[in-house]
């Protein structure tokens, strides 16, 4: 009886604390946020750039959050098992960041309808506590365009992209579009890896590439192996979701950074203030969530003026890297003069731009 | 966009480098099914070596001490598999599976620190004028020592199994081991020797990835070498020679494909890059169905704990 007693007289406290406000609760108990990601955290690429932004978001928070994460979650069933088992576990905050998470967060997000789901590069929003976020990474694709355009001496560009979806097309499209702005001779070689993480695939598709006469690599895959064969083979690379000129400082010419933790401290600090809701976000250049490193040496200075121009026409909003006329492989019209590509256009770009040859595998 | 643009001599050079880590770890397991067990934790030694290979190679700064390191990490991984199928008699599929998953989250613990870390590099042998001979020299003479390796291997258990007595113990163990057995032959030794240096030519097939093919430590980085070497060795009709020909043959697909592509073929990329695993699958099932067993001379012992009667 004494301890039902007890218990009984916490609750009670408790929720008291809760009706004197929030706030207070919640400075004595951090506010638990967990982050499922599909790879491991060290692979350089997209989730170490995740986890850089977690680790961002709870230094900036200090003790206010206590962030969890687990990593190598396959997409699926099992994602569903351990985003239930963060909710259980007190997660007020959940943030899953692959495509492929999309129908195992929402069966979750109906279970917990407290708890506020973000889910990176998704699509599926059935629940007012389902946020979708991602980034413009064709917005970077055009900037290292722009220096693959000038700096390719044998006017072939290798491309290695992972799967045939909008989004790596969109990469694929406004790399050879902007390369082809500043060099009418210049070409793109693609190669579909089938995989977003085989370094042994990766290196040998690199290869192939330098082999059959690009001097510059570009990749939509997570590892560093391609930089690592262009340095030994003598050719120029761009490094992927983050800062990868350790791996290869001759070869890497500049990358493309994946920079989440402006979006992560302020969702996490609009749910600590209890004004978090559901939105549908894609920021790039302009919000500072798509970064360009610094670049090589190598990269000669007009070239990176001409760079840093593009960055910021980009981010002022008076350049869209898809801007008319634009055609499609095939010779039809895609952009009319002057008309701008709107989001719904984008995700639903199945196609290669003119003057790229090959065919996009199904 | 002509057949022209595809050099066959750097087609043949890049296939040697693919298929080089399969080819290690596939003459391994052909020695261990000889001897009659059938190890499918292939991909867990291979990976095991890859990141001791890896962690070794870098605090020492001396790649080859790396490669001895990774030989040992795989044959201890595999000595656990001979402590469970021949000392406690586990069974060997389920043995190999769990040394499999054993060996994947084991790799991912050890290489924690090792992500992003650049490796030293292997240098690669100096043939002199040789490396200068059209054609030839640049198929066979500019490549780094574990190719050559990988192919002394070949030779060596080529010659082990068909030409020495040791060999022929190990190939009646395999093919009857109570046979084996009645003739005075410790079965269960042979098995064990098989099984380690099973493990160690995966180990150094998963180190060839780790610190010459990539060169940097990835979690999961053999991503299903190790199948591939499984399916390679039934599909050779447990022959060295043939393995050989086989891991060749994979390694050309990939290295092929990947050409035709940069090369701008239209191409049904996503068929060729399922096709390995396809084949793997397909000789997998093979494997688990007696009567085809026999048709493709499968060792008699083939997956089957012995136990000594009387």
């Amino acid at each position: 009886m004494k301890r039902r007693q007890l218990l009984a007289s916490s609750a009670a406290a408790l929720g008291l604390a809760a009706t004197a406000g929030t706030r207070a609760a919640l400075a004595q108990s951090p506010m638990k946020v967990g982050f499922i990601y599909v790879g491991a955290v060290g692979d350089f690429g997209w989730n170490y750039a995740h986890d850089q932004a977690r680790a961002a978001a709870q230094e900036h928070f200090g003790s206010a959050i206590e962030t969890t994460f687990v990593e190598s979650v396959p997409e699926g069933p099992d994602a569903e098992r351990v985003m239930t088992q963060m909710a259980l576990s007190g997660a007020q905050m959940i943030f899953a960041t692959s495509f492929g998470y999309g129908p195992a967060l929402n069966a979750t997000a109906a279970r917990f309808p407290d708890v506020a789901f973000e889910h990176a590069t998704g699509y599926i929003q059935e629940h007012p506590n389902v946020s979708l976020y991602n980034a413009r990474f064709h917005e970077g694709r055009a900037v290292i365009g722009t220096i693959a355009g000038r700096m390719t001496q044998t006017n072939k560009i290798g491309y290695i992209a992972a799967f045939p979806i909008a989004e790596v097309l969109m990469g694929i499209n406004a790399a050879y579009l902007h390369a082809k702005k500043v060099n009418p001779d210049a070409e793109m070689r693609v190669v579909w890896a089938f995989t977003w993480g085989d370094p042994a695939l990766e290196a040998a598709a690199a290869e192939a590439l330098i082999d059959q006469g690009c001097d510059i690599i570009m990749q939509h895959t997570d590892s560093t192996a391609p930089l690592l064969v262009a340095q030994d083979r003598g050719a120029l690379a761009f490094g992927q979701a983050s800062d990868m000129s350790s791996f290869a400082p001759e070869a890497h010419l500049t990358a493309i950074i994946d920079n989440w933790a402006p979006y992560y401290i302020q969702r996490i600090q609009a749910k600590l203030d209890g004004t978090w809701t559901a939105g549908n976000v894609w920021p790039g250049l302009a919000e500072g969530e798509v970064l360009i490193a610094p670049y090589n040496d190598r990269v000669p200075a007009e070239v990176q003026a001409e760079a840093d121009a593009m960055i910021a026409a980009i981010s002022s909003g008076e350049y869209n890297p898809f801007t008319g006329p634009l055609n499609k492989q095939d010779g039809s019209v895609w952009l009319e003069e002057g008309q701008v590509a709107d989001d719904g256009m984008l995700w639903g770009m199945d196609f290669y731009l003119e003057g790229i040859e090959g065919d996009i595998p199904s | 966009m002509d057949l022209s643009s595809l050099n066959i001599v750097v087609l043949l050079a890049s296939l040697m480098v693919a298929a080089t880590p399969i080819l290690m770890a596939a003459i391994g397991e052909l020695v261990v099914e000889k001897a009659g067990v059938l190890n499918l934790g292939v991909e867990g030694m291979m990976i095991t070596g890859a990141v001791s290979g890896f962690a070794i190679a870098v605090s020492t700064g001396n790649p080859l001490i790396g490669m001895v390191a990774a030989v040992i990490a795989g044959a201890a991984l595999a000595l656990i598999f001979a402590i469970l199928t021949q000392g406690l008699m586990a069974n060997q599929v389920a043995s190999g599976l769990s040394l499999t998953l054993f060996g994947l989250g084991l790799s991912a613990l050890v290489g924690q620190g090792f992500v992003g870390v650049v490796p030293p590099r292997t240098p690669k042998l100096d043939f002199g004028p040789l490396s200068d001979i059209p054609v030839l020299g640049q198929i066979f003479f500019r490549h780094d020592m574990l190719v050559y390796v990988s192919l002394l291997m070949v030779l060596a258990v080529w010659y082990f199994l068909t030409r020495t007595r040791a060999g022929r113990i190990l190939r009646a163990v395999g093919e009857n081991h109570h046979s084996a057995h009645a003739l005075g032959y410790r079965v269960k030794r042979v098995r064990v020797l098989a099984i380690l240096f099973g493990g160690g030519c995966a180990g150094l097939g998963g180190a060839y990835l780790s610190l010459v093919r990539v060169p940097q430590w990835t979690e999961g980085m053999t991503a299903g070498a190790g199948w591939i070497a499984l399916a390679i060795v039934v599909f050779a009709s447990w022959r060295p020679g043939r393995a050989l020909l086989g891991a060749y043959l994979f390694g050309g697909i990939m290295v092929l494909q990947l050409n035709l592509q940069a090369a701008g073929f239209s191409i049904p990329v996503e068929y060729l890059s399922m096709s390995p695993y396809l084949v793997t699958i397909l000789v997998l099932v093979i494997m688990s169905s007696n009567r085809a067993r026999i048709t493709l001379a499968a060792p008699g012992s083939l997956g089957q704990s012995f136990h000594a009667a009387g």
